[in-house]
């Protein structure tokens, strides 16, 4: 039972750290149209930053902080200097282009920092457990990526939903040609947003490096996971992105805690073991699969252009 | 295709004698180096060939063809493992595999459009990388080495360099025959047809579904073969193939040689795994200079080579 609460608190974690990349995929992708396979590169150079910024400051909110501005700068810059003559292309030519960035920054990387992985050790406060209930104890550090996490989706709702800013963003999403036409400087919203989209990569990564080794290609893997919880959850749509973005996070991390188990009492235990991790690498694929062939527009998706 | 005499013409007659003339060249000089690196790229330009008839003349986007690289490897290893060395039995059977699953997959895929079909065959590719890591007998995560190329009694030595190499160009030729056959018979001319109006080909009576969906089947079952030999080349097939980021080496070797023109996939695959073998000899750091290379490729050069050569089939 305990087991239990702990997986899920789990998966709500990668959840929600799956939900800070794709909502900055998907107002990407619904607003600008553009496909950004880059993406994962930035979640790996907040990563990287994070971990060289610690190091340098000793302090680890500092470092953060510091690695999130060089996240936003860029993505700023990535923008200006090359993907915003990419909008309105061919998703193809886009699919190119960006699949280009991602060697360009796994080179790169490799040549500052080498290609050994590096490590980013948390402060002391952040790696005593904390008792939730009477007997389960939960790391504080994972405890606290979700506490950000969900305050940054609170405030990502209240900026698009409530703010001036954030009205201009889903009026671009619904129709760029007409927002554009009633006077939005509509070049200067879209570096604004990718920026945004890049920060929160960033976040991600630097959240996520703790726990992980901070290392080249750490951005690719999860980019597929990203690009499939905004499938799932319809494109341009935040909501959807987050609802599914906690239903993949959950159902990935259970089914790797629980299916081999699971399994093994329906199948002997040689083909249990082999079915089982499989099965569970495979599971968000299937379900995305599912999802694609009963409802192609997605689960949640965004209101129609 | 009418026959003209202009630069891309010229350049893909020059290219394809060079191919043909290569093994003599590596015999006078013994130079074996460049005859295996060449025959890499012209089984890599057989699977970009079949992508460039999903997506140059389908209008099929598809982020998952090295699947198929991996399927038809798998069948030939996976065979060798369990002792069953011929070639008769090995080929056909990679070639059906690879056409079932195109089948199975193409049939979920094709009902979706856009980037949604881009990322469903994604999804579908990474889902066979996953089933091959967990094939533990056969290797799992590590691979699997092939210890004994595919047997052909009598017809043919693959383990002779030479053969081994003329094997692939007549695979390669044969294949890209087979796409210009297609590409200008009634099929594919509906088949693009589809690709540039898909509702008033329905309109005048042609079951869209059932015709880009033996177009997905053709092109996978063509990878299937390049992945036989791939499997052969290297005596070794691993997860690592079916890799996304494969699919996206074959993506840029079509788009790169030219979308929607025949020899186009062969340049491509030419110029992309040449400029990555020297640029690996100059520096470690190749894709420092390939990934922005790509951008601007993008930016500045569409309908890639072949189209700045100044002559592209695109609708």
């Amino acid at each position: 039972m305990f087991l239990l609460i702990e997986q899920l608190l789990n998966g709500l974690q990668f959840g929600l750290l799956l939900f800070l990349l794709a909502a900055g995929l998907t107002l990407v992708f619904g607003i600008m149209d553009f496909v950004n396979l880059a993406h994962g590169s930035l979640y790996m150079m907040g990563a990287y930053f994070a971990a060289t910024f610690v190091g340098w400051t000793g302090s680890f909110v500092l470092g953060a902080v510091l690695a999130l501005a060089a996240t936003l700068l860029l993505g700023i810059a990535l923008e200006f200097v090359a993907l915003r003559h990419l909008y309105g292309r061919d998703h193809l030519d886009q699919v190119l282009a960006t699949f280009g960035l991602i060697l360009f920054f796994n080179d790169m990387v490799r040549l500052i920092w080498g290609p050994a992985g590096l490590a980013l050790p948390l402060p002391t406060w952040l790696t005593t457990p904390v008792q939730l209930l009477p007997g389960v104890y939960y790391p504080a550090y994972r405890l606290s990526i979700i506490i950000v996490a969900l305050l940054v989706a609170a405030m990502l709702y209240l900026v698009v939903m409530r703010t001036r800013i954030g009205m201009l963003i889903r009026a671009g999403a619904s129709n760029r040609e007409m927002a554009g036409a009633l006077g939005i400087n509509i070049k200067l919203l879209f570096t604004l947003v990718f920026g945004l989209g890049a920060a929160l990569a960033g976040l991600a990564g630097l959240m996520q490096a703790p726990i992980l080794t901070v290392q080249i290609g750490m951005g690719e893997n999860i980019l597929i996971l990203a690009f499939v919880i905004i499938v799932i959850g319809g494109i341009g749509s935040i909501r959807g992105a987050f609802l599914a973005a906690i239903f993949v996070g959950i159902i990935d991390t259970l089914g790797r805690a629980f299916l081999p188990d699971l399994l093994r009492t329906v199948l002997s235990g040689a083909a249990a073991s082999t079915a089982a991790p499989a099965l569970s690498s495979m599971l968000i694929y299937l379900l995305m699969a599912i999802v694609l062939v009963l409802r192609p527009e997605g689960l949640f998706p965004a209101a129609k252009r | 295709m009418k026959s003209k005499l202009n630069a891309s013409n010229a350049v893909v007659a020059v290219v394809c004698a060079a191919l043909v003339l290569l093994p003599v060249y590596s015999a006078v000089t013994g130079n074996i180096f460049i005859l295996t690196l060449f025959t890499r790229i012209i089984i890599f330009a057989l699977a970009a060939s079949s992508l460039n008839l999903m997506m140059g003349y389908g209008g099929m986007m598809s982020f998952g063809h090295a699947a198929y690289l991996g399927i038809g490897g798998y069948a030939v290893g996976i065979l060798a493992a369990e002792g069953i060395g011929s070639g008769f039995i090995q080929w056909p059977v990679a070639l059906a595999v690879s056409a079932l699953f195109a089948l199975v997959i193409g049939a979920l895929s094709l009902r979706t459009r856009g980037v949604y079909f881009i990322m469903i065959t994604l999804a579908f590719a990474q889902m066979a990388y996953y089933v091959a890591s967990a094939l533990s007998r056969y290797g799992g995560d590590d691979g699997l080495t092939i210890y004994k190329r595919s047997t052909f009694d009598g017809l043919i030595n693959l383990s002779d360099r030479t053969q081994f190499y003329y094997l692939c160009l007549a695979c390669l030729f044969g294949g890209v025959y087979l796409i210009w056959r297609i590409v200008n018979s009634r099929f594919g001319l509906v088949v693009q047809g589809v690709r540039s109006n898909e509702q008033r080909m329905q309109a005048i009576g042609f079951p869209a579904y059932r015709y880009r969906l033996t177009c997905f089947v053709i092109a996978g079952t063509i990878c299937g073969l390049a992945g036989a030999l791939l499997a052969n080349n290297t005596d070794f097939v691993s997860p690592a193939v079916m890799y996304w980021t494969r699919s996206g080496d074959l993506m840029v070797m079509v788009i790169l040689g030219g979308m929607g023109s025949l020899f186009g996939p062969l340049i491509g695959a030419i110029v992309y795994l040449v400029l990555e073998e020297l640029l690996s000899q100059f520096t470690e750091y190749w894709a420092l200079i390939m990934g922005p290379l790509l951008l601007l490729i993008v930016l500045f050069a569409r309908g890639g080579i072949m189209g700045l050569l100044g002559r592209v089939r695109r609708g």
